[in-house]
């Protein structure tokens, strides 16, 4: 009889064995460095959260292999191979091959980070792993770093454990290899619903310890997360070593060809140690059918290879995502998307060709299966393409009319899923008499809580009363969704809605990712309303914002720095000449806002001339912004014989506080040291008159499209008192009013007797004044200088510059 | 065809853009939310607006100056509007965006 040899007894030589002793004709010999036999390597996380024990997930043991007459080498790594001789040298000894099979799996990447070789860090590949992990004990503090499949699994199973558990990710969402956002934003909110921690884009900088032993895990921004275990899953590196030096080609994996050979013709390789035609692999399902190719290799059969779809499951009770196929947008591909807000269900198909290529689900994963199917046939499906998304069962019926699905719920359909009111009652509420919305959510409370089947239940409405019901005339945002302004931000308070993908997800958007319309609008919510919690996005901001300058009809920018309260000084005219000589500026501008304008400065420019004006002291005038632009003075009691309070100090003290903060549109403030009010300051939205008494605060003024002089707000007695009622006006007019809507049309639709209610209660007024300081934490802080700075400025410069390169 | 690496994929933000510039104008590069890339002219049809400087949202883009949306895969101008812009083929591979080498020898927009 030959010899075959084979390295690791993982989950592809178990299923290797199986076929090459049913065929026969081989003496094997089977080394595997762990010191077991083949388990189950996939039902670990199962044996962790103790839904299973390690006996159960066995799959090939010693028993197994003796009936066999498989030699078994456990517990015993192989240290060479010698090609020329034809043989493997284990750590007890060396045995000859006709053939060798390399089945070494991968090995568990770990980031170099500082610590990373203390006591009590480790991977999440085999037993020992795992064991080390269920020994942690009730109330330890354990941190995984990494929110891919095995991360996670390695944290559901330890919290099922009673362990505190915290994931460190780092990108945006979690499994991004295998969600989208949507699917990800849902998955972290069922584990932090369980009472993990999650924290994405967070990098790790240092694992800290004690005596040789882990204390804790360090991140970047200085966060430090104390720990008693920390475990690393952040991927998998193909085991190549033992390959390599003994000189088989190899690239980030053992190269092998479709019959499984390696560059040398009596080498074979399977498992996750290999790469094939580019591609490597970290699911079992091919590996099964390489251990047959292989198989049918060494009996002298042919065989190939083919490397097929693949679907992926999180093996966490109660989290059910599927994802399958390739789900990135791309050119000629279609989405059709799902969500149902109050089950939690979110679904994505990606077509290319009237074929379904990509499929991610999450909440309801019933239909996976029948996708995968679709996937891997390549099935037409442009005959069922309207209700696809709808699964198996609704195929063959016709088009769907909403209204008439709606007539055809059965009574005890659930409409709201927030109150638990079926359709039934609905109905009997409106037959009752409750002919509009706001009567229907009165008596039944259906669509009262998250409103996101306000649009069925008018549709129950239209239905049930025929042409008596008129739908109401609220303006939703955009054509993304039928929810307004004000329900949206409503609900984003109410809801605690702290992300983009929260928004879409649960208040049913009906594009991926929002339109120009209501991305900046929600932006601003969002940090507005959570400014520790939100992370701002410069992607869903106009490009003024995002360029921190004005863009102009010819594509160049205006620069308008700071002039607090409209004072300048020679210094700060010099360096402003300076600036306009240096980059060649066309125009140089007095603004109706008292400060000075270089208009027509080239994007490319913009961070220079902005580190030239930071050196000279100033700050960016926020010219661009929905925020804080000027607060214009006049010269008060310094000069002025008819001065009564210093309206330049109390304009600069006001532009200082108030300056960086984004408001839901353009906010400007003047003061003037007299009712002769040389500054303008009665159209202004907020507006300070000075007078022998004291201050007179008026708001709400406008001279833009609409002309409008201020409304009293009150009189007080000292400048801090003045401060005080204009931050927290600001912060209400933050907290409450639509997107681009300046503060006398919000107040236009509170009205003025509210906002003074509120800003009189000392105590509403003090938690506007420090929200506001919490905001400004985060928010006040010079764009321009953080962008003057290299990494930032390169991103003002083209990608590339192939204006020299030849053409083809 | 032939492809030219213009740069890693991490230089552009998700649901962002930036230029590139060439003999014959610039060209706009997009980054959709799902990290596929797309490689239109930088020029609106409309009033030539920069759209690298645009919201992107979906396969979309907003030109800054008056909002006209172009679907980056068709180029064509959205809803009422009337307008097309040249699209490039473009993909990545290994991290880095590649663009058709065909944009160094093309027409001026
Ligand atoms: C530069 C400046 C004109 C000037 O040369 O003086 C100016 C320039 C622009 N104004 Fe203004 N406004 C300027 C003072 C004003 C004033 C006077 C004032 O602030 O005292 C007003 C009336 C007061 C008011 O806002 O109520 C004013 C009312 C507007 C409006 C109408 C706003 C409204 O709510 O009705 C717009 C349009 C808008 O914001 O949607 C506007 C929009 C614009 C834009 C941003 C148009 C645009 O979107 O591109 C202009 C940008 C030009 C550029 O590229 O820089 N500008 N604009 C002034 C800059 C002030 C500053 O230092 O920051
Ligand atoms: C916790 C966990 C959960 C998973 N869940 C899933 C899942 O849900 N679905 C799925 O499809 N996949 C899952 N996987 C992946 C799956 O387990 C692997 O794809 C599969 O085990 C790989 O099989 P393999 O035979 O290539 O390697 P392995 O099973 O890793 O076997 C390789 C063996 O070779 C041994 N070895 C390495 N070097 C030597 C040497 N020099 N000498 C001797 N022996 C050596 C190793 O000790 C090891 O026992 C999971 C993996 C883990 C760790
Ligand atoms: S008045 Fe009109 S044209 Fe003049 S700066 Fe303001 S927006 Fe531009
Ligand atoms: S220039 Fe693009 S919309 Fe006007």
């Amino acid at each position: 009889m030959k010899n075959l040899v084979i390295i690791g007894a993982g989950m592809a030589a178990g299923r290797l064995v199986e076929h090459v002793s049913e065929a026969g004709g081989w003496s094997i010999t089977l080394f595997n460095a762990e010191p077991r036999g083949t388990y189950n390597r996939i039902m670990l996380s199962p044996v962790l959260s103790g839904e299973k024990t390690y006996e159960e997930i066995v799959t090939h043991d010693d028993a197994f292999y003796e009936e066999h007459g498989v030699t078994c080498r456990f517990g015993e790594r192989v240290i060479s191979i010698d090609r020329t001789a034809k043989t493997v040298t284990g750590e007890n000894g060396t045995v000859p091959y006709d053939k060798l099979v390399i089945a070494t799996g991968s090995d568990p990447f770990m980031i170099p980070l500082p610590g990373h070789d203390l006591d009590g860090v480790i991977a999440y590949r085999d037993l020992e792993d795992t064991e080390t992990m269920m020994g942690l004990g009730e109330g330890h503090k354990a941190v995984v770093i990494g929110g891919g499949l095995l991360g996670l699994e390695a944290a559901a199973g330890m919290h099922a454990r009673g362990v505190d558990v915290t994931v460190v990710h780092l990108m945006g969402h979690l499994m991004e290899r295998q969600l989208d956002e949507a699917a990800g934003y849902l998955l972290r909110k069922e584990l932090v619903g369980r009472g993990m921690k999650v924290l994405c884009s967070s990098n790790s900088k240092e694992i800290l310890g004690e005596n040789g032993k882990v204390k804790a895990l360090m991140l970047d921004n200085g966060t430090e997360l104390p720990c008693d275990l920390l475990v690393m899953a952040v991927g998998i590196r193909p085991s190549v070593k033992l390959a390599q030096e003994a000189g088989l080609a190899t690239g980030k994996g053992i190269h092998v060809d479709g019959q499984m050979i390696t560059s040398d013709e009596d080498v074979l390789a399977i498992g996750e140690c290999i790469e094939f035609d580019g591609a490597l692999f970290g699911l079992v399902a091919p590996l099964y059918d390489q251990a047959k190719v292989a198989a049918a290799t060494l009996a002298g059969d042919e065989a190939t290879f083919v490397n097929r779809e693949t679907a992926t499951k999180l093996k966490v009770t109660g989290c059910d995502l599927f994802s399958a196929g390739d789900f990135a947008d791309g050119e000629d591909r279609e989405d059709i998307v799902f969500r149902d807000p109050s089950r939690g269900v979110y679904k994505r198909l990606v077509l290319q060709d009237d074929k379904l290529i990509g499929a991610v689900m999450y909440g309801d994963t019933a239909d996976g299966g029948w996708f995968h199917g679709l996937i891997k046939d390549k099935t037409d499906i442009s005959e069922m393409r309207d209700t696809l998304i709808f699964g198996p069962a609704f195929q063959g019926g016709g088009a769907l009319d909403p209204m008439a699905a709606v007539a055809a719920l059965p009574a005890d359909a659930e409409i709201c899923g927030c109150n638990g009111i079926c359709k039934g009652r609905i109905v009997e509420a409106i037959e009752g008499g409750a002919t509009d919305l706001g009567a229907v959510q009165a008596e039944t409370k259906a669509s009262s809580s998250c409103g996101t089947c306000t649009g069925l239940v008018e549709q129950l409405l239209a239905v049930t009363l025929g042409d008596e019901f008129e739908l109401p005339t609220a303006k939703p945002v955009c054509g993304c969704t039928d929810l307004t302004h004000e329900d949206v931000r409503r609900l984003i308070k109410s809801s605690e809605l702290q992300s983009q993908e929260a928004v879409w997800q649960e208040l049913g958007w009906k594009t991926r990712n929002g339109c120009h319309v209501c991305r900046p609008a929600i932006n601003y919510y969002l940090l507005a309303d959570w400014p520790v919690e939100y992370q701002d996005d410069p992607q869903s901001r106009f490009v003024n914002e995002r360029k921190h300058a004005n863009i102009q009809k010819d594509g160049t920018f205006s620069v308008v720095p700071r002039m607090w309260g409209g004072i300048t000084t020679p210094d700060e005219l010099r360096a402003i000449a300076d600036a306009a000589d240096k980059y060649n500026v066309p125009t140089v501008k007095v603004t109706g806002g008292q400060r000075i304008d270089l208009l027509g400065v080239k994007g490319e420019d913009l961070p220079a001339i902005w580190d030239d004006l930071t050196k000279a002291g100033m700050v960016s005038g926020h010219a661009y912004a929905k925020g804080l632009r000027t607060v214009k003075t006049c010269v008060g009691t310094d000069h002025c014989r008819f001065g009564t309070q210093d309206s330049t100090g109390l304009g600069i003290l006001l532009e200082k506080k108030l300056w960086g903060s984004w408001t839901p549109h353009k906010v400007k403030l003047a003061v003037s040291g007299c009712p002769r009010n040389c500054a303008e300051a009665t159209c202004k939205d907020v507006g300070i008159v000075c007078v022998d008494s004291g201050y007179e605060v008026g708001v709400g003024g406008a001279a833009g499209m609409d002309v409008k002089e201020t409304e009293p707000l009150v009189k007080v007695a000292t400048e801090e008192e003045a401060i005080e009622w204009t931050v927290a006006f600001i912060q209400i007019y933050r907290e409450n009013a639509k997107y681009l809507d300046r503060p006398y049309k919000w107040i236009a639709k509170v009205g003025l007797d509210w906002v003074q209610e509120q800003l009189s209660d000392d105590a509403e007024r003090a938690r506007l004044v420090a929200a506001f300081e919490l905001s400004q934490s985060i928010y006040q802080k010079d764009p321009w200088a953080e962008r003057a700075k290299e990494d930032e400025a390169r991103k003002f410069a083209p990608l590339a510059d192939l204006s020299l390169e030849a053409a083809e | 065809m032939s492809w030219i690496d213009i740069g890693a994929i991490e230089d552009i933000p998700l649901r962002g853009s930036r230029k590139v510039k060439t003999k014959e104008g610039c060209i706009a590069v997009f980054r959709t939310a799902e990290d596929t890339v797309f490689a239109t002219s930088n020029v609106c049809p409309h009033k030539g607006g920069p759209l690298n400087e645009g919201i992107v949202h979906g396969n979309k883009v907003t030109c800054p100056l008056h909002n006209w949306v172009f679907d980056l895969e068709t180029g064509e101008a959205q809803g009422a509007d009337e307008g097309r812009i040249q699209t490039y083929a473009a993909r990545v591979e290994n991290g880095r965006i590649l663009i058709d080498a065909s944009v160094l020898g093309r027409q001026a927009a």
